[in-house]
């Protein structure tokens, strides 16, 4: 139980604070905080068993955020019958003709001696490919996106709940990720981070730009929720008598009827966002917990024992007959897969897919901050760093406008470099994340809660 | 007449672009090459280090024309580059002392040190979006032009004309000085030659009496005097934007990789390799085809390979590329 007093302590303070901001700036706030905390920890879980658990950099997070938030649209978005009778054959026939060609490829480099001749050929492949291709869905697309281009304009999903997105989004990652690591992986750690991060920015600009896929950077609204909405709650005669049940006691104290009825309205319509807002936090934490006890019982078998050993010394693990590769390739795929939950969480959660929002700062440089925040290797040090540095990150503005008024209050109104501060009050949050970052790596290497590993004593 | 008319199409729309943008990628990544081999870690602030010495420029050059100076025919920012190197080095110190120093002599993994930098880079964003906010800014005047369209039309009689900005004539100049001095003085000098041994083998270039302190000094200076100057050129050239340096990044450290890591030269050449092909994969031929082929063959189609929406994709594709089949880049740096 003494092992966990820190861990105790500092997930109490968290949910304290959280709970103050509701208090002292209000409950919807506070809750959509929370949620945005909970979508951040699943990505650090993700992070955390890459870097923590096999010490592989995946500066890539942006790319599968972004593959989840596609399978969000792709899922729940009803198909659109004009767009396939339009070009829907013939993207189909893309599809199967990009798939045979990598089978052809691949047959060939298993087929063939190592050679230049092969090289040439595998060229002359790809060129043939792209151009046929081209040939085939060019018309196709420019169909596709003319088909009621301010709604549709692209081929639409399958209609169903978005919460299979979420797995789907999951396997999208996956995928992807399998791919990536094959090309990547057998590159040293700085390298990796440098190319994970330029292969996510080609999946981003992949999704904003193919119009006929996700409508692109026209964005796409209206996603269906897995909750119900706050108009239908407003509505709904129990939810209306739960609000007056609890609020009985203040609402007695009104004596006119009319204003009764006003301040209830009210009431009811501050209690219906919440009540959404909790019922998605629900859903959320759920993931969480599932994500939290998976992997916690992964780092703590004979294959999370594995990972430690290849990750503290490659040559070792080895010469001990574990395949470092095979591992590597296959913690990557699950760590990105994570993070595609996420994703698609994200978009759950805003209802909305804006492919142009993904920018690497927000999605890759933020996520890894709070993974070294919190403490590389150990899950719950890394959930604690995704509410930690997402709190800051929402709440720098506030507190730094508070600060800055506090010490120019001896200042005019009018003056202008007072003005200028207040004005660039958002960007504080840069330097707070940033000098806690600092502060972090150079006092705390290990994170606010550091790895634990127990070494049984015979 | 043809032939002269596409060729002079290609120059204006690919090649002279092209070896403007390749100036200013090769500068920064010169400048992430020299971190990488004598600091030994890749670099992530380099955007925003950029982005910092051209707001001193920008700031300064606004007080300038406040004041009414102005530097003739050329830009007021050219004026304003000592004063905004100078500057940029102090910030680079002062973050060397404060951050850097602490894991260099500790020896941390080059993994540790990139992180820091991620730090260095929220800390250096957050303070210029603080000083002159994330907005656009154009800080060019003077001449806009060296040679018009109309002009050149009419002194040569061709269909096609020929525009050179004096922002394109004022690049590639100062890129290809700059490199000459910096390479003459990486390779003739003596403490260039010191930079060198330090680069490729720590160890003995400390037991044959290369003071590190120095070296590191030296690099901090190169790296600000290249930072600034490649930022001011990209700035004057397109405008002023925080978050499009943070962003220009990504084919900066492409070029650096493509060209070998930790070969300035590799990294010269590298820039000019992502650019021409950025520019020449999502160029549009049709026009260029309608000159040389004869009339029957016409295309009727843009003949562009890629969109230019994919121009950052292009440049990290070849990187993947290149990644691929020469992991220590075209020009031998480092290995992997």
């Amino acid at each position: 139980m003494k092992q966990y007093k820190n861990v105790i302590a500092a997930y109490t303070i968290m949910i304290l604070l959280i709970i103050s901001v509701g208090v002292l700036q209000s409950w919807s706030i506070a809750l959509t905080i929370l949620n945005y905390c909970l979508i951040s920890a699943v990505m650090t879980i993700g992070a955390n068993i890459q870097w923590g658990y096999a010490g592989l950099i995946n500066f890539g997070i942006m790319g599968y955020t972004a593959l989840g938030g596609l399978a969000a649209v792709l899922v729940n978005t009803p198909p659109v019958k004009e767009a396939w009778k339009a070009g829907g054959m013939e993207m189909i026939i893309s599809l199967i003709l990009i798939i045979l060609g990598v089978y052809l490829i691949q047959f060939i480099l298993r087929k063939l001696v190592k050679s230049k001749k092969r090289n040439y050929l595998i060229a002359l492949i790809i060129i043939i490919g792209f151009l046929v291709v081209r040939y085939i869905s060019g018309p196709a697309i420019e169909n596709i996106e003319a088909v009621d281009p301010a709604k549709t304009g692209f081929l639409g999903g399958l209609g169903l709940p978005i919460i299979f997105s979420w797995i789907v989004g999951g396997l999208f990652a996956a995928g992807i990720a399998f791919v990536v690591g094959k090309i990547a992986l057998g590159l040293r750690a700085d390298y990796l981070a440098i190319a994970t991060l330029l292969i996510a920015e080609i999946i981003v600009s992949v999704i904003k730009h193919e119009d006929w896929l996700s409508r692109g950077v026209k964005n796409v609204i209206g996603l269906k929720r897995p909750v119900p909405y706050e108009v239908d709650l407003q509505n709904t005669s129990w939810f209306i008598n739960l609000v007056e049940k609890f609020h009985s006691k203040k609402l007695q104290l009104i004596s006119s009827l009319s204003e009764k009825q006003d301040i209830l309205n009210q009431l009811v319509i501050d209690a219906s966002s919440v009540y959404v807002k909790l019922c998605l936090a629900g859903l959320f934490l759920t993931v969480v917990i599932i994500l939290l006890i998976l992997t916690q019982k992964a780092l703590y078998s004979p294959w999370g024992r594995k990972m430690r050993a290849i990750r503290d010394n490659e040559v070792a693990a080895n010469a001990m007959g574990k395949n470092v590769v095979k591992e590597h390739l296959l913690i990557f795929i699950l760590g990105s897969a994570i993070v595609g939950i996420a994703g698609a969480m994200m978009v759950t959660n805003d209802g909305l897919f804006t492919p142009g929002s993904y920018r690497p700062m927000r999605y890759t440089f933020v996520i890894w901050v709070m993974v070294i925040v919190g403490g590389t290797g150990n899950n719950f040090g890394a959930i604690l760093g995704g509410f930690v540095v997402w709190f800051l990150w929402v709440e720098a503005a506030p507190i730094a406008l508070f600060f800055i008024n506090f010490f120019t209050s001896h200042l005019e109104e009018t003056n202008s470099f007072k003005a200028h501060l207040i004005e660039s009050a958002a960007y504080f949050r840069f330097l707070l994340v940033g000098i806690g970052l600092l502060i972090i790596m150079r006092y705390r290497p290990k994170g606010l809660i550091p790895e634990k590993i127990n070494i049984k004593k015979i | 007449m043809e032939f002269i008319n596409a060729i002079i199409l290609l120059l204006n729309y690919t090649i002279i672009p092209a070896l403007t943008y390749g100036s200013q990628l090769a500068l920064g990544a010169i400048f992430v090459t020299l971190v990488y081999g004598i600091l030994r870690f890749a670099n992530f602030a380099t955007g925003d280090m950029m982005s910092f010495g051209t707001m001193i420029a920008v700031l300064l050059t606004f007080y300038f024309q406040s004041l009414g100076i102005s530097f003739g025919f050329l830009p007021t920012a050219l004026l304003t580059i000592p004063f905004a190197i100078i500057g940029m080095i102090f910030y680079m110190l002062f973050i060397d002392k404060f951050v850097f120093s602490y894991y260099r002599i500790k020896k941390s993994p080059p993994v540790q040190l990139a992180m820091v930098s991620v730090g260095v880079m929220f800390v250096t964003q957050a303070i210029i979006r603080i000083i002159i906010g994330p907005f656009d800014r154009r800080f060019f005047d003077g001449e806009k032009f060296i040679l018009k369209a109309t002009e050149f039309k009419e002194m040569t009689g061709l269909n096609e004309g020929l525009t050179i900005k004096s922002t394109q004539a004022i690049t590639i100049l100062v890129t290809i000085v700059l490199v000459s001095i910096m390479f003459w003085f990486l390779n003739r000098t003596k403490t260039g030659t010191s930079m060198r041994a330090y680069s490729d083998n720590e160890d003995l270039a400390l037991l044959s009496g290369i003071d590190p302190k120095r070296v590191v000094l030296i690099t901090w200076i190169i790296a600000g005097v290249l930072a600034t100057i490649g930022g001011v050129l990209y700035g004057l050239d397109k405008s002023y934007r925080p978050f499009v340096y943070f962003n220009n990044m990504l084919p900066i450290f492409a070029a650096a990789i493509v060209g070998g890591i930790g070969n300035p030269f590799g990294a010269f050449l590298g820039g000019y390799v992502i650019a021409f092909a950025e520019i020449l994969v999502t160029y549009a031929y049709k026009k260029f085809f309608t000159y040389i082929l004869p009339d029957f063959l016409e295309p009727d189609s843009l003949i562009q390979l890629l969109s230019t929406d994919y121009k950052f994709a292009v440049s990290f594709s070849i990187l993947v590329i290149v990644l691929l089949f020469r992991p220590s880049g075209i020009f031998k740096g480092k290995t992997l």
